[in-house]
């Protein structure tokens, strides 16, 4: 079995041993994602022929290669306002969940607070985030803490629903099998209902993962003088449209970042096959 | 193969006489499901003895409260009215003694831990003492067959194999009594006879008291030693008989006159119902 995988990719035989695992690592990365690869390249230079062929004017919109430049021209302007942003999503991403997940605890054992309180949860899911931001900034002022609460209220609700759900996915089996063993409420809670609850958190914490950038950027855009949500506006106003574009790339690729992150430790946390036994 | 007997060994002597005490004792027992109004009855007025260390299997039509009846003996169900004595002590109390151990249909792993991991679990849960005689959870491996696959992952085993690591967890406090609730009903045939082959031998070398649930008559007659029918709406006993049989008993034994006239009266006996 590893004879074969082996043998097919010693089509490149480079005797160094780490550059042959770097070479292969490379192409394997092309063999599997060519088609992307080159779906992303055709866009940018359709996009950088639309430019030049329609001669448009770069306040409006930049081409690739303006872009490209604007990185190094505003590399510490974008760089000083990357991490604002970043400890922004980053601390809205743990308190939101944080909460979420005692949440849904509290839920699980109580149906009467699942009662109370799901109403109310989902009526903050309800209100337009954007609408929220100015609300916020009026109470906690200009500081860093609305940010955080935006970023966390918009992580909070799916990881509420699918922690809820996840807490009640053991199986009756299971339940039954921890009753024959005569468990307390904290052993069942422990060893069964949390681990079997980890696919459905992660599956949330993925989408939080990227959500809670999109939260402290839009609550950049009121009143805040700093962050990569002020500095899409203040491009914007200014019309240094490489600048914007620049800030948009650089938002995407944390949000990416986080996502990333959360996968990796999902890879290592959840190694079973949650249906294996159903 | 003289580890696994070792292993075996190590459990309690072997004890098959009729003369024992019983293990489990149920006396006029009524099991009735929902509130009143929309009430249904599972179990009408049974009562059955099963002597220590006797293998007994349970029969009868879907719905006849076989698996009802197993699992009040293990505490999981009410009961409504009469009595059920585990060793001469009340359901809850055997269960929180450890004397019974239960198998499930499905093998009820926990997905997350390895087959070592899983077998050692009633180890760590539960109100133990210490002074409880328990087994080595890498020798209970052994014993059904799964040395070597201690760090598999229950979606790494196969169905036979992951009920085998179910078989190794319940026998791994040492349990009196093993209720077993239909556990190869989800194998396929080939896998279903080794595991009845190899359910006997650990029977015959821990004399363990088994209470085993099937709905299969073949598989009823070659592993019972005593078969209780039960028959449907109400749940109520429609026979306890003895198995005349000699053990060790073989696969090829059912293909025997003796044994296809037991399955045929069996079968009779279960139209009636």
């Amino acid at each position: 079995m590893s004879d074969v995988v082996q043998g097919s990719k010693q089509g490149v035989s480079v005797s160094d041993a780490k550059r042959s695992g770097v070479t292969d690592a490379v192409l394997g990365f092309f063999a599997n994602h060519y088609p992307a690869i080159f779906a992303v390249a055709g866009c940018v230079a359709l996009w950088q022929f639309v430019v030049w062929f329609f001669a448009v004017p770069t306040f409006m919109a930049p081409s690739p290669v303006e872009v490209f430049y604007a990185f190094g021209e505003n590399g510490a302007i974008l760089w000083a306002n990357l991490l604002p942003t970043l400890l922004e999503a980053f601390l809205g991403f743990i308190f939101g969940n944080l909460i979420a997940i005692l949440l849904a605890v509290w839920f699980v054992y109580s149906s009467t607070a699942e009662k109370a309180f799901y109403p109310i949860a989902v009526i903050i899911k309800s209100i337009p985030i954007i609408a929220l931001a100015p609300i916020l900034v009026l109470i906690f002022g200009n500081g860093i803490a609305p940010k955080i609460i935006i970023a966390g209220l918009i992580c909070f609700f799916p990881t509420l629903v699918n922690m809820v759900q996840g807490l009640k996915a053991a199986s009756p089996a299971m339940l039954d099998l921890m009753r024959v063993l005569s468990a307390s409420n904290s052993e069942v809670f422990w060893k069964v209902r949390l681990p079997a609850s980890l696919p459905f958190l992660f599956a949330a914490l993925k989408i939080a993962a990227t959500s809670s950038v999109m939260g402290a950027i839009v609550a950049e855009w009121i009143g805040s003088s700093y962050g990569l949500g002020a500095l899409i506006i203040e491009a914007t106003y200014n019309f240094r449209s490489p600048l914007l574009y620049a800030t948009v790339v650089i938002a995407a690729g944390l949000a990416v970042a986080l996502f990333f992150v959360v996968s990796f430790i999902e890879s290592k946390v959840v190694r079973w096959k949650p249906d294996a036994q159903h | 193969m003289s580890e696994m007997l070792g292993a075996a060994q190590m459990m309690q002597p072997v004890r098959h006489t009729e003369a024992a005490g019983s293990a489990v004792s149920v006396k006029n027992l009524h099991i009735r499901f929902g509130s009143k109004g929309s009430e249904f009855t599972a179990l009408s007025d049974v009562s059955v003895e099963v002597p220590e260390g006797a293998l007994v299997t349970m029969l009868g039509p879907s719905g006849c409260g076989k698996s009802t009846l197993l699992r009040a003996v293990a505490d999981l169900v009410h009961v409504s009215d009469g009595s059920i004595s585990v060793l001469g002590q009340p359901p809850k109390k055997a269960r929180e003694g450890r004397d019974f151990a239960f198998v499930f249909q499905e093998a009820t792993l926990l997905p997350w831990r390895s087959a070592i991991d899983n077998v050692s679990l009633p180890l760590e849960v539960g109100k133990h003492s210490s002074s409880q005689p328990t087994a080595d959870p890498e020798e209970m491996l052994a014993l059904v067959g799964l040395k070597g696959r201690e760090k598999a992952l229950p979606h790494e085993l196969s169905g036979g194999m992951r009920q085998r690591v179910a078989i190794a967890r319940a026998l791994i406090t040492r349990p009196r009594i093993l209720l077993m609730d239909e556990p190869f009903g989800a194998l396929d045939e080939i896998t279903r006879d080794k595991l009845n082959e190899e359910l006997l031998r650990l029977w015959q070398e821990t004399g363990t008291t088994i209470l085993f649930v099937t709905h299969s008559i073949p598989e009823a007659v070659f592993l019972g030693q005593y078969v209780l029918m039960l028959e449907s709406h109400p749940g109520r006993v429609k026979e306890f008989m003895k198995v005349e049989l000699p053990y060790p008993r073989k696969l090829a034994m059912r293909d025997t006159v003796e044994f296809i006239r037991i399955t045929a009266k069996l079968r009779a006996l279960l139209e009636e119902c």
